[in-house]
């Protein structure tokens, strides 16, 4: 396989990864399993609804940064940086 | 200092800055200082692009409507953030490395077809259009207040403010500028919610205040509003969905995949100057955006509370439960005079009775004390965040500030949603396709009268909006959802995808997007032309027509997969183009702004 093709593997696996997360803290912990969710409590909150109203907003800040930093590790490894 | 004349004195100095720094930056242009979009560090360009996408309706419009549906305007929360995710991995950095100006030039030159760039402006002017809408209800609201008058006066004077501002248009792409708007923007939103964070829980970061004890006892401020609401009938603030579940998940899905679709955010990638920056720059404007979002569930909360106990000032069901109208805190007036809050004595008590008369077992309680229905016959949500300091008692220059604030995020972002509109209309299509050797100056001024009209049409429409100011939004966010996103990732994730697939994977996105819209809320929102009357409100699955944008998404991608296998496979030289913007090495400098 060409190094460009296994950069694109490399790139679209970590995505994948990353949108799972994505997914799992908003449309499931926030909204499909907010109910069950809800008789935790942290702090004053029902955990579901910290969930959708905090907690999967902070989640998608640490996603971005944590692509952001892993994609520029593949783009020196694959040597497609710019530069 | 009297309210009136420090409402002047803030939002005319916060003018006064923006003005001096588009000033002194322009100065600073001249010097070679901003060619190609570098020194722009992606903190500076993450704090402009929130200024930019936050806009009337995340700063006005959205903790109203938190205050009202509780946990059901999550979708907004998580919707209008969790886009970016999606913008900073799927779409970024590709059209940054692209490397054009505006979507449509993409979209044209991927599905190499002159025919998909038309059809990709046509989609945007559309979601653009009910996007300024929006801002010019919250606009509205704003100067109606800030004025003492009318809303449809207050909209009118907007109007007019708006049309200069994006005139000027120099202003407006200088991040500079953005960045002061950042920060008056979320100075202004952010002192009022620790003022009040810390009256009702003494803790000050109103994201841990919400979670808090209320001062003083052992009740935590939700369980605090939960009980609040319940005892008049309203149903229970942390658990009350919008819709349904599954509405719910839609409606996310959709705001979702709207905001990676907008036009005057994904332009701002194409300025920066690497295209590592472009997912440094998601990643800052996330960070910048996220402030004021987890505080707004805080404000919409604490907001409601305070409402709820200005009003019903003693134990339900007593006489003198209830606030005499005779004794009504000032503020209450004030929002009188906008016509955006109405109260109507029903039963002739000379007290004000708020509570939910659609709750069956409720409202036969209430009748039992003499009730005769909600006596608050209009609380517009878009009032909120503006009446919020008001209702907590909170210092003049605080008050005077929110305004500031809320014109400023009103207007930065109506001012760049009509130069996406300009430019569009302008680049995109009369020197695109129609007139290519049309002058500089014509296209300028093609570009000018464009936005005078949108703002005119947008004026028009925001006398009777289809909802508040975050609903239209969210309107003009499921239109992009189900147009550009789709066209867009199909560019670059499926090699396959091509010219034909695209266009009629638009094409059918949009339409069954807006056939559902305009059933449920008329023609272009004109009152009366809503059709298919007898099928029901929200007859698909029960999905909301604000929502319904995720599920046009869907049917855009089904269409353009089956039309592109059907069809001849894109020619060699666009599969290199595809190719290539896969990788970041040999990115070009930024395009210029």
């Amino acid at each position: 396989m060409s190094e460009r093709a296994s950069y694109w593997k490399a790139n679209i696996r970590l995505v994948t990864g990353c949108l799972i997360v994505w997914f799992i803290v908003s449309f499931g912990f926030g909204i499909i399993l907010a109910e069950p969710l809800n008789n935790i409590s942290l702090g004053g909150y029902k955990l579901g609804f910290w969930f959708a109203q905090q907690g999967s907003i902070y989640t998608f800040v640490f996603l971005i940064f944590f692509y952001a930093w892993r994609m520029n590790k593949l783009d020196r490894k694959f040597n497609v940086h710019e530069d | 200092m009297d309210l009136q004349t420090m409402t002047y004195l803030v939002v005319g100095l916060s003018f006064a800055i923006y003005i001096g720094i588009a000033f002194w930056a322009r100065a600073k242009t001249t010097g070679d200082f901003y060619v190609a979009g570098k020194g722009v560090h992606p903190v500076s360009n993450g704090m402009a692009t929130a200024a930019d996408w936050m806009s009337a309706a995340s700063f006005i419009s959205m903790a109203g409507l938190i205050a009202f549906n509780g946990y059901g305007a999550s979708v907004f929360l998580m919707g209008w953030t969790g886009g970016y995710v999606l913008l900073a991995m799927l779409l970024a950095p590709y059209l940054r490395k692209f490397g054009k100006y505006t979507v449509p030039e993409f979209i044209g030159d991927r599905y190499y077809s002159r025919t998909a760039r038309i059809v990709a402006v046509i989609c945007l002017i559309l979601a653009s259009i009910t996007y300024v809408i929006g801002q010019m209800k919250g606009i509205g609201v704003a100067f109606s207040r800030f004025l003492e008058t009318s809303y449809e006066m207050g909209l009118y004077i907007g109007m007019g403010v708006v049309f200069i501002y994006a005139v000027m248009g120099g202003m407006k792409g200088i991040t500079y500028t953005q960045i002061a708007q950042y920060v008056i923007l979320i100075f202004a939103y952010t002192v009022p919610a620790v003022f009040i964070s810390l009256s009702l829980t003494g803790v000050a970061l109103p994201q841990l205040g919400l979670g808090a004890d209320m001062s003083g006892t052992s009740m935590s401020m939700l369980d605090k509003l939960d009980l609040v609401v319940g005892e008049l009938g309203f149903k229970e603030y942390s658990t009350q969905v919008m819709g349904s579940k599954l509405n719910m998940f839609v409606y996310t899905m959709s705001l979702m995949i709207g905001t990676a679709g907008l036009p005057h955010v994904i332009m701002r990638f194409f300025t920066v100057p690497k295209v590592k920056d472009a997912r440094a720059t998601a990643g800052w404007a996330l960070v910048f955006i996220a402030i004021l979002y987890t505080t707004a569930p805080a404000v919409g909360a604490m907001a409601r509370l305070n409402l709820m106990e200005t009003i019903q000032v003693g134990e339900v069901g007593t006489v003198e439960g209830n606030l005499a109208y005779d004794d009504r805190p000032q503020w209450f007036k004030n929002w009188e005079t906008t016509g955006l809050l109405q109260f109507e004595d029903k039963n002739g008590d000379g007290r004000i009775q708020y509570y939910n008369d659609k709750d069956e077992t409720f409202a036969a309680k209430a009748e039992s004390y003499g009730w005769k229905g909600n006596e608050m016959v209009k609380v517009d949500r878009d009032i909120m965040v503006l009446a919020n300091p008001e209702i907590a008692k909170l210092p003049n220059w605080v008050i005077a500030l929110v305004v500031a604030g809320g014109l400023a995020a009103a207007l930065s972002t109506a001012a760049g949603l009509l130069l996406a509109i300009a430019s569009s209309i302008s680049h995109d299509l009369l020197k695109g396709v129609f007139m290519p050797s049309i002058s500089e100056k014509a296209e300028l001024l093609a570009g000018r009268i464009a936005m005078a009209a949108a703002i005119a049409m947008a004026g028009y429409f925001g006398l009777h909006p289809p909802d508040f100011a975050a609903g239209t939004v969210a309107i003009a966010f499921g239109l992009a959802a189900a147009s550009i996103f789709p066209a867009l990732m199909m560019g670059i994730f499926n090699k396959r995808a091509n010219r034909a697939g695209a266009i009629w994977g638009m094409i059918a996105g949009i339409s069954v997007t807006m056939l559902y819209v305009f059933q449920h809320k008329g023609i272009m929102f004109v009152p009366g032309t809503d059709f298919l009357g007898d099928m029901g409100a929200n007859w698909f699955f029960g999905i909301s027509p604000n929502a319904f944008g995720a599920v046009g998404a869907v049917v855009n991608f089904a269409v353009a997969i089956i039309v592109s296998k059907l069809t001849s496979p894109p020619p060699e030289h666009i599969q290199h183009l595809v190719e290539d913007i896969r990788v970041p090495a040999g990115a070009g400098a930024a395009t210029g702004h």
